[in-house]
């Protein structure tokens, strides 16, 4: 059986990259005593599956991953004894158990919520908010994507579910994050502030992942919701 | 939540952040409102290899059992950080408080190799301490000095307020006792310097004078103060099963060189290579129980939540309990799937047998220790393994699937000749033959595979080699080509890869290793024109080092490559590590001779060590080998009784 855990991870633990949150947490799952099931072969592993990666320097209150068991206590149980081995800036959040035929984490991320906020320090053109608003207005918002195999043409309008001016600083942004259209928010950042010819600095902001989703809905008609849902 | 000592912009930046943040599972977080003395404990190197070191690791978890003590870990900053701390005036800081070293107690640094010297430097640079021990004043931490290295601290001295000479476990809650009672009343940094030298295995290096004669070599050392020893003894565990040992070892979240629970079954060894300076260091030969062992790795495998478990000592194979601690871990490891990973075991069928219960045959490779080509050379360095002994090993791995062989060797040994280094060629060729005789073709998959490995032979205080000259950087490279060339020669050849180190290190680590006091301001010249992490080949710059050297009109020779009389008083000399000198001056007299000698399990050498009264020297007496050492060659009754207890 397949259990879905939600986590966060804020503080100093940002720093710490996604291949080595991948081995914090596997030993995390020994110290816990968790019955998790382990792979065949010579050099065993444990069967696990994130959702998507984080950036070093990221937080976020919205991190998946799936893991099979051999046998299964409760959700509680669970929960309670993950987070015992926890260290200060990773919180588990919510343990479901997965219902047969569910499509793991990775596979199932659709799309992801992030808050975007400038560092006091960070000097923007002015009327940026507006710029910005007119900007997500268009319909097509041509941008050149680097990928693995080169560079590939798209609009980048289509990959940006949502946006949204948050307080003075702040930007809410739900994007693609499917596992072949995934979307940085720095890249739409960039994107915009291209248009306007002005050059982000260095560290000009933070990123927040606030949830991660699936879709329920239709390829048509997104309906998107949390990895961990019940109706 | 703690706030980091570095803004997010530079962690951003530099490799690896993580090196820098702590909050590790297992650090130890105290309230600093609550704590009389803070101690920042130092490995002088990148986090990844302080961090795989286990002997930091059971002095964090002791100093963090005391109460009024909060010990915190703090590591060479990586050269991207560095740069960027020195340019915008950060100070040095401790991985769990985040707070600037320079406002600690105590700075405990471990010197574990010769080439870590000039990271001191950066270490006590960075943290805005002055680097030489009297320029310091009460405000500033008291740096001390541990580990190997320690055993010759002449060469950085003046880095130092003190050093502590032997085995962490035994003396700090003393030190720690003094240092407050020093500070409760009123008295200052000198007082406590005076008082600490009073403490065993303490040695305050601003206490003495050093007289050299007009060849160079020491006359004598004056204590300059009443009261202050002149001889001092090493400290030791005697009892290594009721003692510190950390049961929640921290575990780092980046990768690093030793990622797995580390349990040491044994300190100190009883061969007796007399180019092994560990071998002699740490005897006498003290086994843990096999009831704390057990113990332990459960609970570091619980606590740790390794996937690994490692076995720690010199000479495993030579740990009398070790099939029994292996049945238990194989039967407590497979359920949980964690593998074990064997030190180097002498090669045999008991260890064969064990290597093919814990790891794939086909992936891992077989690794001998020969040292030197020939039996005459292994005499000499009285490293007990034969060529029967050798090919005997490789013969049943190769029946048991193993198809690769690593194998290590040293150029350079006393007395080595042109013959001694073809005897590593030949040795090759004869374990690749009898690979091709023992597995039949139609089991063959592909050619064997025979690694060759020399590192050139660096003489160490306190091992009988302690008299022997170094070969020159022209005779290492010379022996390099000649084993490369007799490689070639051998029928097998295609069978043998050959490796060989770097040359210019190893007159450096030479020139450190022996060294005394005259090379403290060339480290520090050195330092202060670029020279840090010598021990990384890419930021070695032999150039400056010796530039340095030549400015500061000191021959590297001298130290090297300098015939030693058997009289001669080295810088060394004070320290009495428990081995005696008339030990090692027999030793050295013996290998010339190409005589060996018997290791402590089969007879006593009277080394010295057996006055610790424990260990194996304790084990003798009981079991009647001391009588049979005792009686020289012994009568037939004695020999009876020494050759039973060996079964």
């Amino acid at each position: 059986m397949k259990v879905r855990i939600k986590f966060s991870k804020y503080g100093s633990v940002k720093f710490i990259g996604h291949l080595d949150m991948m081995r914090y947490f596997q030993k995390a799952i020994r110290r816990a005593e968790i019955d998790i099931a382990y792979s065949e072969g010579f050099s065993p592993h444990q069967i696990m599956s994130f959702a998507a990666p984080l950036s070093v320097g990221h937080t976020s209150k919205g991190e998946y991953f799936d893991i099979e068991l051999n046998s299964f206590t409760s959700e509680a149980d669970l929960l309670n004894r993950l987070q015992s081995v926890m260290v200060e800036g990773i919180d588990i959040l919510q343990v479901q158990l997965l219902k047969e035929g569910e499509q793991n984490a990775m596979a199932s991320v659709k799309a992801a919520s992030y808050l975007i906020t400038f560092r006091d320090e960070t000097i923007l053109p002015t009327g940026w908010q507006e710029e910005l608003m007119s900007f997500y207005a268009k319909p097509f918002i041509p941008v050149i994507k680097k990928t693995k195999k080169g560079e590939k043409e798209m609009n980048l309008k289509d990959s940006i579910y949502q946006l949204e001016i948050r307080g003075n600083s702040g930007i809410y942004m739900l994007l693609d994050a499917s596992s072949g259209g995934n979307i940085k928010p720095g890249f739409v950042l960039d994107s915009f502030f291209d248009t306007l010819n002005y050059k982000l600095p260095e560290f000009a902001f933070t990123v927040h992942r606030i949830e991660t989703c699936k879709n329920i809905g239709t390829e048509e008609e997104r309906k998107l919701v949390p990895l961990i849902w019940e109706k | 939540m703690r706030k980091l000592a570095l803004k997010d912009e530079i962690l951003m930046q530099v490799e690896k952040p993580a090196r820098y943040i702590g909050n590790e599972v297992n650090a130890v977080m105290k309230d600093k409102a609550t704590i009389d003395v803070r101690f920042a404990m130092c490995f002088p190197d990148v986090y990844e290899i302080g961090m795989s070191h286990l002997g930091i690791q059971i002095i964090y978890d002791m100093l963090n059992q005391f109460e009024d003590v909060w010990c915190e870990r703090v590591y060479s900053p990586w050269v991207d950080l560095d740069k960027i701390m020195r340019k915008e005036k950060i100070p040095l800081f401790a991985l769990e408080s985040q707070e600037p070293v320079k406002d600690f107690d105590f700075l405990g640094i471990t010197l574990q190799y010769e080439m870590c010297y000039t990271n001191i430097l950066q270490i006590l640079d960075l943290s805005g301490i002055p680097v030489l021990s009297r320029d310091r004043n009460d405000a500033d931490p008291i740096v001390i000095g541990g580990g190997p290295c320690s055993y010759n601290p002449e060469p950085v001295c003046d880095f130092f307020d003190m050093f502590y000479i032997g085995e962490g476990e035994t003396r700090y809650r003393e030190l720690l006792d003094l240092y407050k009672e020093n500070k409760a009343s009123g008295a200052d940094r000198k007082e406590f310097l005076k008082k600490a030298a009073q403490v065993p295995g303490i040695y305050v290096p601003s206490l003495y004078e050093v007289t050299y004669k007009e060849d160079g070599t020491i006359d004598e050392r004056i204590p300059l103060e009443p009261n202050i020893p002149s001889i001092i003894e090493k400290e030791l565990v005697k009892d290594v099963t009721d003692t510190f040992y950390p049961d929640k070892p921290v575990v780092p979240f980046i990768k690093v060189t030793q990622d797995r629970v580390v349990l040491e079954i044994q300190r100190g060894c009883i061969r007796g290579c007399r180019f092994c300076q560990a071998g002699q260091l740490y005897r006498p030969v003290r086994e843990r129980s096999l009831e704390m062992l057990e113990d332990y790795a459960l609970k570091m495998l619980k606590n740790t939540g390794h996937e690994e478990i490692s076995l720690s000592s010199l000479s495993s194979s030579d740990y009398t309990q070790l099939a029994p601690l292996l049945d238990f871990l194989i039967e407590n490891c497979r359920e949980r799937k964690i593998n074990i990973s064997l030190p180097s075991l002498r090669i045999d069928a008991f260890s064969l047998d064990v290597m093919n219960k814990v790891q794939d045959v086909k992936k891992s490779s077989l690794t001998f220790a020969p040292e030197a080509g020939s039996q005459r050379l292994r005499n000499v360095i009285n490293k007990g393994l034969t060529e029967e002994v050798i090919l005997d090993g490789a013969r049943l791995a190769f029946e048991g699937g193993w198809s690769r062989v690593k194998l290590y060797f040293m150029l350079g040994l006393p007395t080595e000749s042109e013959e001694d280094i073809r005897g590593i060629a030949e040795l090759c060729n004869k374990i690749a033959a009898v690979y091709y005789e023992t597995v039949p073709k139609e089991k063959r998959t592909g050619r064997v595979q025979i690694v060759a490995s020399t590192s050139f032979f660096i003489p160490k205080p306190f091992t009988p080699f302690q008299w022997a000259p170094q070969c020159t950087k022209e005779d290492f490279l010379d022996k390099a080509y000649q084993t490369r060339s007799a490689i070639s020669d051998q029928l097998n050849q295609k069978s043998i890869k050959y490796n060989w180190h770097e040359t210019d290190a190893s007159v450096l680590e030479g020139v450190m290793a022996r060294g005394d006091r005259r090379l403290n301001q060339v480290i520090l010249k050195a330092y202060e024109k670029g020279c840090m992490y010598d021990a990384w080949s890419e930021y070695y710059k032999n150039d400056i080092w010796m530039e340095t050297f030549e400015e500061c009109g000191i021959d590297m020779g001298f130290y090297t490559t300098r015939i030693r009389t058997d009289e001669e008083i080295f810088p060394w000399d004070f320290i009495d590590c428990g081995v005696t000198k008339e030990f090692l001056l027999r030793e050295w007299h013996k290998a010339k001779e190409e005589e060996t000698s018997p290791n402590c399990q089969m007879k006593c050498s009277g080394c010295g060590a057996a006055r610790f009264g424990t260990g194996i020297c304790v084990r003798h007496k009981t079991s009647g080998i001391d009588l049979a050492a005792k009686a020289a060659d012994g009568s037939k009754v004695e020999r009876k009784a020494l050759s039973t207890s060996l079964i």
